[in-house]
């Protein structure tokens, strides 16, 4: 700027040349610009595409052989029997209910009490400690949980209730519950947290202790996000597999009691699909499944995404 | 340190002077003092503050006057690594004495705060929150009776005209002047008797100081106001004694006409006169 003494016209001249020149950093812009923008929307094609794809394998059983009556109204799930196969998913979908009704039961204290702690209450070193153990704890793959079902907790549902199976709702419920309860236990601390200190001071002030603090203040304040919470917990457990399989007993009933065996829609699923021959009425009809289970899970994570998103704008 | 001393024989002096009537003192602090960490923010603060009159605390940014208000109530405590020695009474109580439930000290002691901070719960719910919150008798009280607290409360305040019509309104969507007045009026159903104001003015704009002034000089007298402000001529025109605080000391505590007048430190004077702060 101070150089004067410089002829000017050469570097004007420069200058003006360059204007419409495009640069490298112009192509890296754009080029990093659209592989960005293609991850970004890889999310939408992938959902759109295992739609498609399930749809597709299961849509010749809808159309031809499709009895809306039976497939959610009976109980009897034979598609291999030789004197008539009957595709009725209600004991399926019983058994994959009382599982995840259960765990539900065993995870919403678990975690909205974790959650309440480790937001409110724990404090330095203690509330690092617990996140960090939350977040290992829902890292623990569920074929581990399974085993745990199968190898501690069978026998000890066995000899505690005196009962001629271990493997059952019960075990299922709670093996589902404590899966669960990790992620929900994370979900529920971030929507404590989100509730501003301001709210908290004004309590404080007022005199309100730790408790009424709590359930009077903070957890109106983010009740949205808790039942957020709570239905991301619904949707794995509708969603979760293997455990289940492990746990649950796999025989298809519907239950009586938490003692039963039951078998759930996505245990089916994966028991049945490799012994059956591609493109088969039976073939299709777990991919039907694999649709309701789909509509489902994307219902209720859906109205869960909308809920935590509620409280965040209000 | 020779400052500090002087500071606390000036502070000594107006207690002993007043010493006769110490039932008239609503507040009487003792060799306050209070450590963020390592770092000490008020040292021996001693001071005398008279039953039922509005005293303005001042000071430069940092001198330790929100923070010796935030003490008064204890809600200093809710940080940590907050350590205080030293001892204050509120109407002759200790409120650092081993046997104190915290919630009573602040059902005593009501604190408005800087920004308005209503909980996003109904006007009705807000006024009534703090009154359920200690309620002696573990009843429901009667409709018409919570009506009757609501109603006299918000009087008080100024808000009832206002917002009469619409108390399940939620108070968060209330204007920051209305929010701010709907703050004090939560506080007056437990009957307080001491009123901490920490800039209760600085959030709202020139028409909404007035309004919140005006009220709390409709509130001198039944209950004893200490506010922080950084704005002197709120200082000068709203209070009946003042405070200037510095680098964590009390430099000089008097009559507001007086101090404003004819300050009796320098100090004093170059920040009444805006050379600093």
């Amino acid at each position: 700027m101070a150089d004067v003494t410089r002829p000017l016209s050469l570097a004007a001249h420069r200058d003006a040349d360059e204007i419409d020149r495009r640069n490298l950093d112009w192509y890296i812009d754009k080029a990093v610009q659209v592989l960005v923008f293609i991850g970004g929307i890889s999310a939408i094609v992938f959902v759109i595409g295992i739609f498609v794809f399930v749809t597709a394998e299961g849509l010749g059983f809808l159309v031809d052989a499709f009895d809306f009556g039976e497939f959610f109204g009976s109980p009897r799930w034979k598609p291999t029997s030789e004197y008539r196969t009957t595709y009725g998913i209600l004991a399926l979908i019983a058994g994959t209910a009382s599982v995840t009704g259960l765990a539900m039961l065993v995870a919403i204290p678990f975690s909205l009490g974790a959650a309440i702690y480790i937001a409110e209450f724990a404090t330095g070193k203690t509330r690092e400690t617990l996140k960090v153990l939350v977040e290992l704890l829902a890292a623990v793959p569920s074929v581990v949980w399974g085993f745990i079902g199968l190898v501690i907790m069978n026998p000890l549902i066995i000899e505690t209730f005196d009962v001629p199976v271990g493997l059952s709702v019960l075990n299922a419920g709670i093996i589902l519950g404590l899966m669960a309860a990790p992620i929900m236990t994370s979900i529920a601390e971030d929507s404590l947290k989100a509730v501003p200190d301001r709210y908290r001071e004004a309590a404080e002030a007022m005199g309100a202790t730790r408790c009424q603090l709590v359930f009077k203040v903070v957890l109106p304040a983010a009740k949205n996000g808790l039942l957020g919470a709570v239905l991301l917990g619904v949707g794995r457990g509708f969603g979760e597999t293997m455990a289940v399989l492990m746990a649950s007993g796999h025989s298809i009933n519907l239950p009586d009691s938490i003692f039963d065996s039951v078998r759930a829609l996505t245990a089916t699923i994966a028991a049945e699909l490799g012994e059956t021959a591609v493109g088969s009425d039976h073939y299709q009809a777990l991919f039907t499944i694999g649709i309701f289970l789909f509509v489902i899970t994307f219902v209720i994570n859906l109205t869960a995404d909308l809920i935590v998103r509620g409280i965040r704008k209000g | 340190m020779e400052q500090a001393q002087a500071i606390a024989e000036t502070g000594n002096g107006a207690a002993g002077a007043a010493s006769a009537q110490t039932a008239a003192h609503a507040i009487h602090t003792r060799d306050l003092n209070l450590w963020y960490g390592d770092f000490q923010a008020l040292y021996d603060i001693n001071l005398d503050i008279k039953q039922g009159i509005i005293t303005s605390l001042i000071g430069p940014s940092g001198c330790g006057k929100t923070t010796f208000l935030r003490s008064i109530n204890r809600i200093n405590e809710r940080l940590g690594y907050v350590r205080i020695q030293g001892a204050v009474e509120v109407y002759g109580h200790d409120i650092f004495a081993p046997g104190v439930e915290i919630a009573q000290v602040r059902k005593q002691i009501g604190m408005v705060f800087q920004r308005p901070n209503p909980l996003p719960i109904s006007i009705r719910d807000n006024v009534l929150f703090g009154f359920n919150l200690h309620g002696e008798v573990r009843r429901r009280l009667h409709r018409s009776e919570q009506d009757e607290i609501v109603e006299g409360a918000l009087r008080q305040v100024l808000l009832w005209d206002a917002v009469k019509d619409h108390l399940d309104r939620k108070a968060t969507e209330l204007s920051l002047e209305e929010q701010q007045k709907l703050c004090i009026a939560r506080l007056l159903p437990v009957k307080p008797r001491v009123l901490l104001m920490d800039e209760p003015c600085s959030a709202l704009d020139p028409k909404g100081t007035e309004a919140v002034e005006e009220l709390i000089w409709g509130l001198a007298g039944e209950y004893t106001i200490l506010i922080v402000t950084h704005n002197m001529a709120q200082a000068r025109r709203a209070s009946d004694e003042c405070i200037f605080m510095l680098m964590g000391k009390v430099v000089e505590h008097g009559d507001t006409a007086d101090t404003f007048v004819t300050p009796v430190h320098k100090e004093t004077a170059d920040y009444i006169e805006g050379r600093y702060g």
